[in-house]
């Protein structure tokens, strides 16, 4: 499917305008909110690296078997070797794609791009963020002043461009704003029509919404709306822009949600293991043992163990103990 | 890491790296760290001679503090805000670079070349690559935007004359290539390894031994760097590691998660 690297003005403005953007209830299932994602379409995921990373709306669309989709996010971790392994995606758009630090680098990404199956598109991680920002705007282009004078410049090709400042006659770079089809994004709590906030860290969530022809909400838990009224200047996206919104606690599970619960380590050290070992079997081994194994979220819950939750949880919460 | 371990210490090379990196910031600095060694030598120097330092994370956070034994595994998690002065989005974070709010970059590399250049994209190219690397993150904004340090082991097959990728650019090809790229601000200022401390000459932008760890000589950093070092005219011996300072990483990283 080729697309535009910018969506044309007047297509943005007509699938918004195309849009039922009045206040009305959006809460469906993870299966429901599956089907509004078509094979091929860009989806952004919210979230960074191991944070607030929407694993459970990820797994549904696993389950479904979506594909030839395109994945773009801030920064990638296990979520997007899940997807290149499940082949929902050849395509992933970010700044940096590994497990993480400490666990070393990535050996399904490895896999994946050194045997040429996948594209990691790689733009620097202010360059993704002003990218979205744009898409947020409603601008074409957005300037900037990194990525000159590196490979990563010369490696986006064509989709890299410089321009002179019309005011001060510098050279500086022109960013394509990115409005992705869909964008997932994971919070600790919205009302049912899709007013959410989010604590701790925001990461590139605001613009990924805004930017976005469409979003798809995964919550912690669904409040009221009076609830959200009370406190409106804690709301970060607006109901306008969100399509579908799904209760799903620990919806970021082994990942972290923030003040709810920490990365689950353990499980993390596990996942590096089993890939490190064998990235395609050891990886077709965990997506049977997680994401196609389990009948419920909650099943795949069980597989991570009790133990394990409660863990995650103490420590997310602790950040409340001060 | 063990092998340029002078006997009888009783340190790590990577405290040798977070301490000699720490004595380069100066009080009042807002510093851009990294993961690792490089939040470990900005906490530390908050300790002693920097106690209004700033730390700013990549995943949108300003001035937190580090509880010790609860270093953060990625600047991305919710321990990286403990105690923090203000949270927000990364796009605003790194903006601060670009708005010029930040005196120093800190990180580390895989691979550096005599300009400064680092990659951390491909090991062997884009085309066929041997390894795919994570790729650039904040690193090549930062090393656009501002002044840096990398702290690193200094190995030969990590000190090469010309890096495979540039991910983050140092000086570039050298002399003023830099600003003539687009990048008029920064750049690479001090390289920090278990063997020397290096900056880049003024003119050519070639790295320079500015000084080197004690027992250190000449030959062994020059061995160990897969092109030719420039010397400074005078080349000091760095202060080895004082017990206070030990003694701030062993409470920080108690664990040794990250100092081992």
């Amino acid at each position: 499917m080729t697309r535009d690297l910018v969506t044309p003005y007047a297509k943005l403005r007509a699938d918004t305008v195309a849009r039922d953007r009045g206040l009305r209830e959006k809460v469906t299932t993870l299966e429901a909110a599956a089907d509004l994602i078509k094979d091929g379409e860009h989806v952004a995921l919210g979230g960074c690296h191991m944070s607030r990373t929407p694993i459970a709306m990820l797994w549904a669309l696993m389950r479904a078997k979506r594909k030839d989709l395109v994945v773009s996010r801030s920064i990638a971790s296990t979520e997007s070797d899940m997807l290149l392994a499940a082949g929902t995606t050849k395509h992933i758009i970010t700044s940096w794609f590994s497990q993480g630090l400490i666990w070393g680098v990535s050996k399904v990404m490895r896999h994946h791009m050194e045997h040429k199956l996948a594209r990691y598109e790689e733009w620097s991680h202010m360059s993704m963020g002003l990218r979205y920002r744009a898409g947020a705007m409603g601008i074409p282009f957005i300037p900037s002043r990194s990525m000159m004078g590196s490979d990563v410049s010369k490696e986006l090709g064509a989709d890299f461009k410089t321009m002179t400042c019309p005011f001060t006659g510098e050279e500086v770079v022109a960013l394509p704003a990115l409005n992705p089809d869909v964008a997932i994004i994971h919070v600790q709590r919205c009302d049912p029509y899709g007013n959410a906030q989010i604590d701790g860290l925001q990461f590139m969530d605001i613009d990924l919404a805004m930017a976005a022809k469409r979003v798809i909400l995964t919550t912690e838990r669904i409040v009221s709306n009076d609830f959200i009224r009370r406190t409106p200047d804690q709301t970060r996206i607006p109901f306008i822009t969100v399509e579908a919104v799904v209760e799903v606690p620990m919806g970021c599970a082994p990942h972290e949600c923030y003040g709810a619960y920490e990365p689950f380590f353990d499980h993390m050290d596990e996942y590096a293991d089993i890939t490190t070992k064998d990235p395609v079997k050891g990886m077709q081994d965990y997506l049977a043992r997680y994401v196609y194994g389990p009948k419920t979220w909650s099943d795949m819950l069980s597989e991570l163990g009790m133990e394990a939750v409660l863990d995650a949880c103490r420590r997310g919460r602790s950040v409340y103990n001060d | 890491m063990t092998k340029h371990q002078p006997k009888g210490a009783t340190f790590t090379a990577s405290e040798l790296l977070a301490i000699n990196a720490a004595r380069l910031m100066t009080d009042g600095q807002t510093v851009f760290a990294g993961i690792g060694v490089p939040l470990l030598a900005a906490t530390l120097a908050q300790h002693h001679a920097c106690p209004h330092l700033t730390i700013l994370f990549e995943g949108g956070v300003i001035g937190p503090k580090i509880v010790p034994g609860e270093l953060p595994p990625s600047t991305n998690e919710q321990r990286c805000t403990r105690r923090a002065a203000m949270v927000l989005p990364i796009t605003d974070v790194l903006l601060l670079l670009q708005r010029g709010y930040v005196d120093l970059g800190f990180m580390g590399g895989a691979q550096i070349d005599r300009y400064g250049n680092l990659n951390s994209s491909f090991i062997g190219g884009p085309e066929n690559p041997k390894v795919r690397l994570p790729g650039t993150g904040g690193g090549n904004d930062i090393s656009s935007l501002t002044n840096m340090i990398v702290a690193m082991k200094h190995e030969k097959r990590r000190f090469v004359e010309k890096v495979d990728f540039i991910t983050s650019p140092g000086w570039i090809k050298g002399r003023d290539s830099r600003a003539k790229s687009g990048l008029p601000q920064g750049g690479m200022w001090r390289v920090v390894t278990d063997l020397a401390v290096m900056g880049f000459h003024e003119e050519t932008r070639e790295m320079t031994v500015l000084a080197m760890q004690a027992g250190v000589t000449r030959e062994k950093v020059q061995e160990n760097t897969g092109f030719a070092l420039r010397f400074a005219d005078k080349v000091e011996v760095a202060e080895p590691p004082r017990r206070e300072e030990l003694e701030t990483l062993h409470h920080l990283d108690p664990d040794r998660r990250f100092t081992a």
